[in-house]
């Protein structure tokens, strides 16, 4: 009989997972620490064609791209004169489960279909759970969504619940847990029951699905103004937005600077019960994005195929109520209602607008579908009744997990960036906790060039200063 | 309704880790805490009372057990309370385009 320990299964983790999607990622390892990242990418992933024919078979895709004209014309009443970009938004919550979220569904689906296995089963508390369970009805299969939602008094975020709804709606069977990082334990004991495909976030189906989106913003641009845009931000969590959206604009040969943007939550301990649910955004937040920019092999593949430093130019944080301030504007001023998480990047190119040419163009890469208990007024209402205080003010007052505080004029709306150099220091600081520099291969060096978007000799420079 | 028959939609809990089995690098608050675990399905028994240990067929099909927690558990998540501060938000903003 196996041994359904906590111990037992862990130990199983290698194996359970290799049966589950069917990548044997050794094949690209070489060196101490190095794999072959685009080998990985280009061999298992599928090509541009074949992923713009898969996700329009299943309702994913050619999402519109709209100019914001009246809050572009709000952001140059607070620019410096000649400033203030024009912003442009990819309406994402046009795909099949209302995010983004369904381009990494369509293909991970579509790849556990074409391999014979009947159901697939997925980690998350956000919107790639209804996305999954979208994709999986659409082609035949069976589904199980696994959330981290609860804290010990069954207390969970109203965004969390919706998702729970929304993949029930689509046929999914919801697995709810309270708060911990031991979700992964009964993740795998459940994979190893149902034989299902694991239709991770960081496979490289999952992180090529997100291509097509950066592909189809250049190609958009190219179209309505006859050139790519400056920049593209895109919300950072896990890493595959960013990293999908920058492969995509590159294959379209479209030069942008990506900039990454995160609601800043510093402080607020992830897998801590009791600062579970003073967060008032479960995705898209400093808890996920620098753990996974600085580590992005924590995932739950052996190899995470979302590696954002190797693509991001400039890294930002907003504050939670600059975020629910740009999802009052876009649906004030611009009559498009849309889910607060998907808004961190608007918040963020709000504030990076102010600082650009007025002939300069900048895309919010995504938006996410809104409804009850997965809007501002829910999520504000929740954080009230745990005791965080909101209040319009000046948003440098933002303390996360007790205040969140609405701007109360676009002057102050800013971001804040983070140090890439640090982050940079910290990847390699995860990797020197194990390897010295003279452990490491030549080939190695090169490797954290690329991941770190660095000359080798920047590389030994750092870890000659750590 | 006290009582759930065979067929009838019902929510399972079932304890995944007590707190002494939490993994190491768990947070001390949560680790005060067992890790527990709910999902839903058609009942198996033929009739069962909530705090009774019973099987579900889940809607990926598979069979489930776990103590009886609710008997047609529904989403009760809305559009939350009045949050005057953005309806002040609103407000200014749309003052603020019309002043461009």
């Amino acid at each position: 009989m196996r041994d359904l320990s906590y111990t037992g299964v862990m130990q199983r983790k290698n194996e359970i997972m290799k049966e589950a999607i069917g990548i044997d990622y050794s094949v690209f390892e070489y060196g101490k620490i190095a794999f072959n990242y685009e080998k990985m990418m280009q061999n298992v992933a599928y090509s541009m064609e074949e992923m713009q024919r898969i996700q329009k078979e299943t309702k994913v895709g050619n999402t519109p791209l709209f100019e914001l004209k009246n809050i572009t014309k709000l952001i140059r009443k607070y620019a410096e004169p000649g400033k203030g970009a024009r912003l442009f938004i990819k309406d994402e919550a046009a795909n099949a489960s209302g995010s983004f979220k369904a381009r990494r569904a369509a293909i991970s689906v579509y790849h556990a279909q074409k391999n014979g296995y009947k159901g697939v089963i997925a980690a998350t508390s956000g919107n790639y759970g209804a996305a999954v369970a979208s994709q999986a009805a659409q082609r035949g299969l069976k589904c199980i969504i696994v959330q981290e939602v609860y804290d010990s008094s069954k207390r969970g975020q109203p965004e969390i619940i919706e998702k729970a709804r929304k993949c029930e709606a689509f046929g999914a069977e919801v697995i709810q847990l309270t708060v911990g990082p031991e979700l992964f334990y009964t993740f795998l004991k459940v994979i190893e029951e149902t034989g299902f495909f694991n239709a991770s976030l960081y496979t490289p189906f999952g992180i090529a699905g997100v291509e097509t989106l950066g592909y189809e913003i250049a190609n958009q641009m190219m179209e309505m103004e006859g050139r790519y845009p400056d920049t593209v931000v895109a919300t950072h969590a896990g890493g595959g937005n960013l990293t999908g959206t920058a492969r995509g604009l590159m294959k379209a040969g479209a030069a942008c600077e990506i900039v990454g943007a995160s609601v800043d939550l510093h402080g607020l301990h992830m897998a801590s019960d009791r600062d579970f649910n003073k967060k008032s955004f479960t995705t898209g937040h400093t808890g996920f994005g620098i753990p996974f920019a600085t580590k992005p092999d924590r995932a739950d593949v052996p190899r995470n195929a979302a590696r954002v430093l190797r693509y991001m130019d400039r890294y930002v944080t907003v504050t939670q109520g600059e975020v629910f301030y740009a999802t009052e504007m876009l649906a004030r001023l611009e009559g498009i209602e849309r889910g607060p998480a998907g808004n961190t990047s608007l918040a963020a190119a709000i504030a990076l607008a102010k600082e650009m040419d007025q002939d300069k163009i900048i895309v919010v890469q995504e938006t996410e579908y809104t409804g009850a208990g997965k809007h501002p007024m829910p999520q504000l209402t929740f954080a009230k009744n745990n005791g965080i205080r909101v209040y319009r003010g000046n948003p440098v007052e933002n303390i996360p997990g007790e205040t969140i505080v609405i701007p109360t004029s676009m002057a102050q709306v800013s971001a804040q960036d983070v140090d890439l150099i640090k982050l940079k220091t910290t990847y390699l600081k995860n990797i020197a906790d194990t390897y010295r520099l003279d452990d490491l291969t030549g080939e190695d060096l090169q490797f954290l060039a690329d991941e770190l978007k660095l000359s080798v000799g920047d590389i030994i420079a750092l870890y000659k200063n750590l | 309704m006290n009582r759930a028959v065979k067929g009838g939609w019902v929510e399972i809990e079932d304890q995944v880790l007590s707190r002494y089995e939490r993994a190491p690098q768990v947070p001390d608050d949560t680790k005060e805490t067992p890790l527990m675990m709910w999902t839903r399905g058609f009942l198996l028994e033929e009739s069962a009372a909530i705090g009774d240990w019973v099987s579900v067929r889940t809607l990926s099909g598979r069979i489930a057990r776990g103590k009886l927690v609710e008997i047609n558990p529904r989403f009760v998540h809305d559009f939350g309370n009045t949050v005057l501060e953005l309806l002040e938000t609103g407000v200014s903003l749309k003052e603020d385009l019309e002043n461009c």
